[in-house]
């Protein structure tokens, strides 16, 4: 086997809920300002996508409208990735691009789904009441906007991007492991250059009902993620994160400059079945990381739902010297974009040669002075999925 | 001895086991049988009312119980009952220990009617908003929805009954999904991650909204009487798809692992590409160059030439598009040649199982590489004279067969190749 490529990140585009590209994301951390909306979705804390003008990225009006709000984060946050790696509208890159999406599905027709419940509930829903209703009253073209790998499919539409297209779908493990086989690929020479990432958006009554099931919904009032002990959950975020990831060569011979090196990305699944098992697989897919230097960072997913948060935090224990970041706090949680969204945030620290404050006064987010060198991101996933990367300067 | 490593110096691919379930029937003796007999699984629909619906058949499979029935539910029950067979064949691993990764191909995952329904009762009143359906939907009582519904559920209880290892992954390409989930494995084993890999697909959406969905869409045939006639690839009266429920499943093994343990080695997986359509959400760009790049690509990736590939298993999903399309841009590929390799669509008896179809319809290519004998494409009595393929029509056919192309194309411009071989090239 030859050398592994090594793997730079070339491009990040973020839209969120603090803001659009990557300035005003890095000054809303910088600032310590969160946007979460407590009276919207009440009782349910929800962090809302800031204002962003589509067409900068979606210019098409008509492509618009065939996409949920998810697909129109994520397709937007995508132009801003390819903007930033230089590579926007370049058709011989973008035509042998390998995409690695990690998404969810879309967003319902919630009046269709409350007239129909509220006919059968007053019991004069004749047999095919439900087949005749929906023939009528769904937009024919709602199952695309709704269709996991149509946020692909709308990026290679809008921008271009059709070498390869790969959608994972399962929450916060999609993130991660679409990002160990982007890098996985490129290290091994089946490909040279990826776009990863993924997009979520919070203003979503049936993601509410979705996570309630499972009583994983921050209610009532926000709190930082370190802080929900006796409030657990979390709140859905609105995110659009991607990133371009190329082999160095292929990089350096298009003269494009690295934010940072991906270096690794791993992940497991424990089976959750006893307490304790979260906080030894984080252990072991640490010790898979090599050698990380005293004092880095660490930016988790880390949800704020229990007890998962409560084992991680085990983990993070063991670590007191690294200064760790939760992304829930700032940006809420984003499923299946936590993860891209976490490497974004991580190359962004490295390339501005700093870390953003701690959001809380919990002691587990301690100060950081300097630029940092290697950033850990970590991903455990509310119900199933442990991941971790490490992100580090190229030097 | 042939040489554990192709031409670019990567390790062989190959099948060490295999499983299917379709519409005709559970396992390959059963399935084999029926599609070299040229029966249809396609059948009026019963499972829900069908008044109101312009399409009333479908491939359903109602001879597996699920309690309780949800589309979720019943595609992890048949990737298990497909994965069982892989594993049995493959003789791998132990009970619940699977020794390498689970690539998945699933359709993606929502509540279903029931369950909403149920939520309704839930509330209690007859007049109700959305609100109130979250307000009952906490509290620990639908705690099942919640592993039920979430994308990744399927795979992770596949994961966790088969005991495979690292985080499962759950895939969609759409229509190229089953393709893209023995893509990923090809790929880890080639990179040298792994000596064996579970792939599989699996598919059963055929509840209402799944129907109406593709019915607002145009995409389903609506000649429904009788329902084992409306699926007719390459014919000119064909008017759209059969949706269909399935799953298949393959152990993929390195070539050298395969023959260590003294394995049967059923195929190889000699090449595979995918190449993306950026014209249309649902239609092709009109040039058909990506889907021509996507076999070109995988000829390249099995290094091999148009003139070695002896049969292809085609998409043809019967719908006017798909069967033009593939015709005009396998003809590009192929040339004149393309009169004389033997063309069959598997789903004019199983149907399209979606999320399935590619990896169902490459397990059907080795079961046909291993019995030297084509599955016909049934219905075929009205050939479209604008699509000249030798397709084997109605009736199977014996022929030499020692490398078989199978396509895949989905909504959201996915298209996906593969290439299998009998033996080690």
């Amino acid at each position: 086997m030859p050398e592994p490529a090594e793997v730079w990140i070339t491009g990040i585009g973020l839209a969120s809920s603090l803001g659009e590209g990557l300035d005003s994301n890095w000054s809303a951390l910088m600032d310590g300002r969160v946007n979460a909306d407590e009276k919207t979705f009440a009782p349910y804390v929800v962090h809302p996508l800031a204002q962003i003008n589509f067409d900068a990225q979606i210019p098409k009006k008509g492509d618009q409208r065939q996409m949920e709000a998810w697909q129109r984060i994520g397709t937007y946050a995508a132009g801003l990735a390819l903007e930033s790696a230089g590579v926007k509208n370049d058709k011989e890159i973008l035509g042998r691009m390998d995409m690695v999406i990690s998404a969810g599905g879309g967003e319902r027709d919630i009046r269709v789904d409350t007239t129909v419940l509220n006919a059968k509930a007053k019991g004069n829903a004749p047999p095919g009441f439900l087949n005749e209703r929906l023939m009528s009253d769904l937009r024919p073209t709602l199952f695309l906007a709704q269709l996991s790998n149509l946020l692909a499919g709308n990026i290679a539409i809008v921008h271009g991007v059709c070498g390869t297209s790969r959608t994972f779908m399962g929450e916060e493990a999609a993130g991660f492991d679409a990002a160990r086989i982007a890098l996985a690929r490129i290290a091994a020479g089946q490909s040279d250059i990826a776009l990863i990432g993924g997009a979520h958006n919070g203003e979503r009554k049936d993601l509410l009902l979705l996570y309630e099931f499972g009583d994983y919904c921050l209610r009532d009032k926000f709190a930082p993620v370190w802080e929900r002990k006796n409030n657990g959950g979390f709140a859905i975020g609105s995110t659009g994160a991607f990133l371009v990831i190329e082999s160095k060569a292929h990089a350096t011979a298009r003269g494009a400059k690295p934010f940072a090196r991906l270096s690794r990305v791993v992940s497991d699944r424990s089976h959750r079945r006893a307490s304790g098992e979260i906080t030894e697989s984080l252990r072991k897919l640490w010790s898979s990381l090599g050698d990380i230097k005293d004092g880095s960072p660490i930016l988790t997913g880390a949800t704020g739902s229990e007890p998962v948060t409560s084992e991680e935090r085990v983990f993070l224990g063991e670590h007191p010297d690294l200064p760790v970041r939760a992304t829930g706090t700032r940006f809420g949680h984003n499923l299946d974009a936590q993860f891209a969204l976490g490497l974004g945030l991580a190359a962004l620290s490295i390339s501005r040669g700093a870390l953003f404050p701690p959001g809380d006064s919990s002691g587990v987010e301690i100060e950081m002075k300097g630029p940092p060198t290697q950033i850990v991101v970590v991903g455990t996933g509310h119900w199933r999925g442990e991941g971790m990367a490490l992100v580090e300067a190229v030097s | 001895m042939r040489a554990p490593r192709d031409k670019f110096g990567r390790p062989v691919v190959v099948v060490t086991g295999m499983g299917v379930v379709t519409s005709l029937g559970t396992g390959k003796t059963e399935n084999w049988a029926k599609l070299t007999a040229g029966e249809s699984g396609i059948r009026t629909l019963t499972r829900f009312p069908i008044e109101g619906l312009k399409t009333t058949m479908a491939g359903t499979i109602d001879f597996i119980p699920v309690e309780p029935f949800t589309s979720v539910g019943l595609s992890q029950r048949l990737a298990e009952l497909a994965i069982e067979e892989a594993i049995a064949q493959a003789g791998i691993g132990s009970k619940g220990d699977f020794p390498g990764p689970l690539f998945l191909a699933v359709p993606p995952v929502e509540i279903e009617w029931p369950q909403r329904e149920e939520l309704g009762r839930a509330v209690g009143t007859t007049d109700f908003s959305y609100d109130d359906l979250i307000k009952v939907s906490g509290g620990g009582r639908f705690v099942d929805y919640h592993h039920r519904f979430v994308m990744g559920s399927v795979a992770d209880y596949i994961s966790a009954t088969f005991g495979t290892k690292g985080s499962p992954i759950s895939l969609s390409t759409a229509c190229a999904s089953g393709a893209t989930a023995i893509q990923l494995g090809v790929e880890a084993i080639r990179r040298g991650e792994t000596d064996v890999a579970l792939c599989a697909g699996t598919e059963a959406s055929v509840n209402q909204e799944g129907l109406v969905r593709f019915s607002l869409l145009s995409a389903l045939s609506t000649q429904n009487d009788p329902p084992q006639s409306a699926s007719k690839p390459f014919s000119k009266n064909r008017d759209g798809f059969v949706m269909a429920e399935g799953s298949g499943a393959l152990v993929l093994e390195s070539y050298e692992a395969a023959v260590a343990r003294g394995a049967p080695i059923l195929g190889v997986i000699a090449g595979c590409g995918e190449l993306t359509d950026s014209f249309h959400r649902t239609r092709s760009s009109p040039d058909g160059k990506p889907i021509i790049g996507c076999m070109l690509k995988t000829l390249v990736d099995a290094g091999m030439t148009p003139e070695q590939i002896d049969h292809i298993n085609a998409h043809g999903t019967a719908t006017p598009e798909n069967d033009k399309m593939e015709y005009q841009t396998t003809s590009t590929v192929f040339g004149e040649r393309v009169k004389q390799i033997p063309v069959t669509s598997n789903k004019s008896m199983v149907g399209h199982t979606i999320s399935a179809a590619g990896a169902v319809e490459a397990v059907i290519s080795l079961l046909t590489l291993e019995h030297q004998r084509i599955p016909p494409t049934i219905n075929y009595e009205i050939p479209d004279p604008t699509i000249q393929f030798d397709v084997v029509g109605n009736k199977a056919r014996d022929a030499k067969v020692t490398a078989v192309m199978s396509n895949s194309f989905g909504f959201g411009g996915q298209n996906a190749s593969l290439i299998l071989t009998r033996e080690p090239a």
